[in-house]
């Protein structure tokens, strides 16, 4: 016999230590964060594996005239305000409750249920049928957190993603918004003529550790955001206890804005 | 070959013709001077001059693609600090003045980038 059993324990104890002090002593030297070429990453951004929302209809029907997170949000992101409602450009906007879910709709409904203002945005989806159909790449979904992105530079204005998208959550830059922007905010570019755009989960604030403009205006504590893989996290302990529906489940888009009704 | 003397006389003259601009600007001695662009407010720039000079738009294109495509926001500078990969912010920081650096160099070149139609001149909204 070639080993025993004496043998094997300190040649498998040696083994250990040797690999654990290997990688204690990388931790030590600092080796990893010698590379300065690598990325760096700012101090504290919001990361997730998959963002999501959760808006509590109920706290916002209460305050059907508020609107402080479309303004927020539109002043955030330098949304351009036209008064011709064909050249409209918005990125989260009040829609009547029958109208945002009309699968939903029954003959006999409660009237006041049907006109209540109801907050719409992109919803993220897990399958974002406006990808599929962009021939630039302009529009993609991240894959490290979900967020469905736009890349203004890329996009070369063909709508195929406004036509594609179920939600009516993209808008066309017809004219040059610029001059209907009522004050530019300097942080964030405008858009050009001829491009598309749309929310974006504020991911340039998540990159700097804020939450989005919308659920941070939000006073009445009706907007959520998380991480929906994550088993704690605000989102799901309310989707776990809440009864919440989505916007056109049929559709097998998977949207990830989930409202409490 | 017939006609030899027409021929070659065309040939002459077609060459005077396609070239003149060039004897015409030796023979004048008018040598173009590179615009003076203004000197920036920092101290150090993100690479050295004669390279920014000659790669600057690969440089913003690579910067435009790290931020929006890959989430990479952030660099280290020459001076070992983190700095914002951004135009607006970074760059205009030092070269304050767009008409007098971008825009001076740029209209000599007959370049026209078309940042600025999205992009924000810092000064533009203060």
């Amino acid at each position: 016999m070639g080993i025993d059993r004496r043998k094997f324990f300190k040649v498998s104890g040696l083994t250990a230590l040797g690999l654990a002090g290997g990688s204690v002593s990388k931790v030590f030297s600092g080796e990893d964060f010698l590379d300065t070429a690598a990325p760096v990453r700012p101090e504290g951004p919001l990361t997730a594996q998959r963002w999501a929302m959760v808006i509590d209809l109920r706290k916002c029907h209460e305050q059907a005239d508020c609107n402080d997170c479309v303004t927020a949000c539109h002043t955030t992101h330098n949304v351009p305000k036209w008064e011709n409602p064909k050249d409209e450009v918005k990125w989260i906007w009040k829609e009547s409750f029958e109208h945002a879910f009309h699968d939903q709709e029954h003959p006999y409904q409660q009237e006041s249920l049907k006109h209540l203002p109801t907050l719409v945005l992109c919803n993220h989806c897990d399958n974002p049928p406006c990808v599929r159909v962009c021939p630039t790449g302009a529009t993609w979904k991240r894959e490290k957190d979900g967020i469905v992105m736009m890349d203004w530079h890329r996009c070369i204005g063909c709508r195929y993603c406004v036509v594609a998208c179920p939600y009516g959550a993209r808008s066309f830059n017809w004219r040059d918004p610029r001059p209907k922007i009522q004050k530019i905010e300097p942080d964030f570019p405008t858009r050009s003529r001829g491009v598309v755009e749309k929310c974006t989960f504020c991911e340039e604030r998540l990159a700097r550790g804020m939450l989005p403009a919308c659920v941070e205006a939000c006073k009445y504590g009706a907007m959520h955001f998380g991480d929906l893989e994550d088993p704690h996290s605000n989102v799901r302990e309310l989707l776990s206890k809440r009864y919440t529906i989505r916007r056109k489940p049929g559709l097998g888009t998977n949207p990830e804005v989930y409202y409490i009704v | 070959m017939y006609d030899a003397g027409k021929v070659i006389l065309g040939i002459v003259v077609f060459l005077t013709l396609v070239t003149f601009p060039l004897w015409y600007n030796l023979a004048g001695e008018t040598v173009v001077q590179a615009p003076e662009l203004e000197k920036a407010q920092g101290t150090q720039c993100v690479a050295d001059t004669e390279w920014m000079r000659a790669r600057h738009m690969d440089l913003l294109n690579d910067w435009r693609d790290e931020v929006v495509r890959d989430g990479e926001r952030y660099f280290i500078g020459p001076d070992g600090e983190r700095m914002e990969k951004s135009l607006s912010n970074t760059c205009l920081n030092c070269h304050v003045n767009k008409d007098k650096f971008c825009d001076h160099c740029h209209n000599f070149m007959s370049v026209d980038p078309y940042c600025w139609d999205c992009h924000i001149i810092p000064k533009e909204v203060m």
